[in-house]
């Protein structure tokens, strides 16, 4: 957006005037690099909150949800990564996909997807949610939820142990680390 | 009937002979095995039958029922157990394609409610004086009868 | 007052599964309700057309992923009927062993879940705890922690470990003495006696004419067990009794399972007695005959039923299964009403659903 526009400002209706006042925000921010100062700052504190604090959505559709439930248990305790499960998509991160999605459950999980909040991430578990699993000729089974949901991680097994579980989701620390987010929440 | 053992009653020959002396015809009916009695009846006569079954012969309970797609015809079978005399009694009625329908035993026994109403939602085929017979497992929309032979999977 | 319809359900902390409960509610009363399930419907019978009869057994372990052992022996056990294959009696009492240990299994799955919908929610920790002790035992055995693919057509795949005897009494003597400590809990809690005495009543004759089954219908009184009255497998030979409870509310039916946990270890150290040597697998043929053929179990939450037809090839014409939960989920409206909403995670939870069966 550029600052030519900026007689027309009077003109402009209020979802204009947002975005282009946020993109000429954003251009000043990056070129006189105050942008990179404050990430630099920020970037370390919050990506390391963002990955420590990890909130699953309390869903478990199928036989890997009984995983997910023994991850969580005494032996193999997910709590010591941070996790605690919430029952509303408006206080999660992370959408864990446990369980083959029907036809019935799509629109549902979809809209359960648009409820939570950025940033967010999602997590297929099992064959089920990966590409279908072993009902790949059924009428009613959605072959893989990334047809619809866009996935970050894949954890592989059926059901995946929950040491695999747990390992999927120390992946998807490292890859909170990397995507380095800082104050502005993107890159 | 609460916390009381129920009475051991007849035997499977017992049963199969009351049932065939109130019933000569459209019923054939015989021991099969232990506790298992198997019987192939007329459609027009099976309601009645149950209905022998849950007053005289004391069978309480409906353990399953299933359609079943034999190309040129359908069949529904039914799987009534009875706690009191120990058996299991398996009821086969043929019906035809082109007319699939048959009398609902729900008014008899409640436990065959949820299972008629998959059996038309999967084959089609409909359950006269069922109180609800809508779709129970797909979404309401659905336009297909999925289990008969003519829908072919993926992979097939 | 304003009546209205809520739905609690499909995702919602207390749905054991996939599944809606919508109930009608006038303030805090529940006046009607109406299970919706499907969201788990897979069409597992019709798939079953497209497969040969061992490739199904490891889809028989995932109808029921809560006790998946025994829907694969209630599979092997039709289509032995079916090919009319007589079973090795020492693959007969390793199958008992691994479907009690499996049976106490679910049910700790069961008590830990009761628990937190009840709000004891240390009960979870506790029960998924002495859980991995028996599912380490059936890993040695059949390799696998929830879905084991264990039993075959005509016997099981392998044998008993050598040292499974006496570890497998080690864990039983010390799941028995935190079986005390965890009815303690319970009983000492005045809050879990509130919430579960007297709610949910299901009488006994109701329950029969709606095919409620299993332990649901045992906490009312009913004194039926498929395993003493339409013996299967080896387990006439053992020395067990059955568990029933006269009151026929939550806490009647939490007894029940209670008391099965403490039957199943006998039954466990009974067969551990009385196993003999021999072989363990039979061969079966591919094609089966034109037949058809049936068996019924009993499953920790009822009467499980399987009715096969055979045609003449190596893959079933028509396999059908019975489920439990699908037949006492619908008869879950008559234990709600006039209850409160409150009370329906007590009356759900002593119902112990597993969507995966119900659906299928």
């Amino acid at each position: 957006m550029d600052l030519s526009l900026a007689p027309n400002a009077i003109a402009m209706n209020a979802k204009e005037f947002m975005e282009w006042s946020s993109g000429v925000i954003d251009e000043v921010l990056r070129a006189s690099g105050i942008k990179k100062a404050v990430d630099k700052i920020t970037v370390p504190i919050w990506s390391w909150a963002l990955r420590n604090s990890i909130f699953p959505l309390h869903f478990g559709i199928a036989c890997c949800a009984l995983e997910m439930a023994a991850a969580s248990a005494a032996r193999f305790d997910a709590e010591r990564f941070g996790f605690v499960y919430r029952s509303s998509p408006r206080q999660c991160d992370v959408l864990l996909v446990n369980g083959w999605v029907t036809t019935k459950l799509r629109p549902d999980l979809r809209r359960l997807y648009e409820q939570m909040p950025e940033p967010k991430w999602v997590v297929a578990m099992g064959e089920c949610a990966i590409s279908g699993g072993p009902w790949y000729d059924s009428y009613n089974v959605v072959q893989g939820v990334d047809t619809f949901i866009p996935v970050d991680i894949y954890i592989p097994g059926c059901p995946p142990r929950p040491e695999a579980m747990l390992d999927g989701f120390m992946m998807l620390q490292d890859k909170i680390r990397a995507e380095a987010k800082g104050l502005f929440l993107e890159d | 009937m609460q916390g009381e053992m129920p009475t051991v009653g007849l035997s499977e020959e017992a049963v199969v002979e009351a049932i065939k002396k109130s019933f000569t015809d459209g019923v054939t009916v015989g021991v099969v095995g232990p506790r298992r009695i198997s019987a192939r009846v007329a459609r027009s006569v099976v309601y009645k039958l149950c209905e022998h079954l849950k007053s005289a012969l004391s069978f309480e309970h409906v353990s399953c029922l299933s359609g079943v797609d034999k190309v040129d015809h359908m069949e529904v079978v039914y799987h009534i157990s009875s706690y009191a005399n120990e058996c299991v009694i398996e009821i086969t009625v043929d019906v035809p394609s082109d007319d699939p329908e048959v009398d609902s035993i729900t008014p008899l026994w409640g436990g065959a409610n949820w299972h008629e109403r998959e059996t038309h939602e999967l084959f089609g085929i409909r359950f006269k004086n069922h109180p609800k017979l809508e779709r129970l497992l797909l979404p309401f929309d659905y336009e297909y009868f999925p289990f008969r032979k003519e829908f072919k999977l993926r992979g097939r | 007052m304003a009546e209205m319809w809520i739905n609690m359900g499909p995702q919602h902390p207390m749905t054991h599964g996939l599944w809606n409960l919508r109930v009608k509610v006038d303030g805090e009363t529940i006046l009607d309700a109406e299970p919706v399930i499907g969201y788990l419907h897979r069409g597992w019978e019709k798939m079953t057309e497209n497969r040969v009869y061992p490739q199904i057994i490891p889809m028989s372990d995932r109808l029921c992923y809560g006790s998946s052992m025994t829907w694969s022996h209630l599979y092997c056990m039709t289509i032995e009927n079916l090919m009319g294959v007589e079973v090795p009696e020492r693959a007969e009492y390793i199958r008992v062993i691994v479907l009690e240990l499996q049976r106490i299994a679910s049910h700790l799955m069961w008590l830990a879940a009761f628990g937190t919908d009840l709000g004891l929610l240390t009960v979870f920790v506790y029960c998924m705890r002495e859980r991995e002790l028996f599912l380490d035992l059936l890993q040695s055995v059949t390799g696998a922690r929830m879905t084991y693919n264990y039993p075959r057509i005509g016997g099981v795949r392998n044998d008993l470990p050598p040292d499974f005897g006496r570890d497998c009494l080690r864990t039983l003597d010390h799941f028995e003495k935190k079986l005390d400590e965890y009815e303690e809990i319970f009983d000492g809690s005045a809050i879990f006696l509130m919430r579960t005495q007297d709610i949910g009543i299901l009488k006994a004759a109701d329950g029969m004419n709606l095919g409620v089954t299993g332990a649901t219908l045992r906490g009312s009184g009913v004194k039926i067990d498929l395993r003493k009255h339409d013996p299967y497998s080896v387990y006439h030979e053992l020395d067990w009794d059955l568990c029933t409870h006269p009151d026929c509310d939550c806490y009647a039916r939490y007894r029940v399972r209670m008391d099965e946990m403490r039957m199943s270890c006998q039954i466990v150290r009974d067969a551990l007695k009385k196993i003999p040597a021999g072989p363990i697998r039979v061969k079966v043929p591919r094609n089966a005959p034109k037949r058809t053929a049936f068996a019924r179990v009993e499953d920790p939450r009822g009467e499980g039923l399987m009715y096969v037809i055979g045609d003449g090839t190596d893959k079933p014409y028509r396999l059908k299964v019975r489920s439990p939960i699908f037949v006492t989920v619908s008869a879950v409206p008559i234990m709600l009403i006039g209850y409160k909403i409150a009370d329906v995670p007590a009356i759900m939870g002593s119902v112990d659903m597993c969507l995966g069966e119900t659906d299928r």
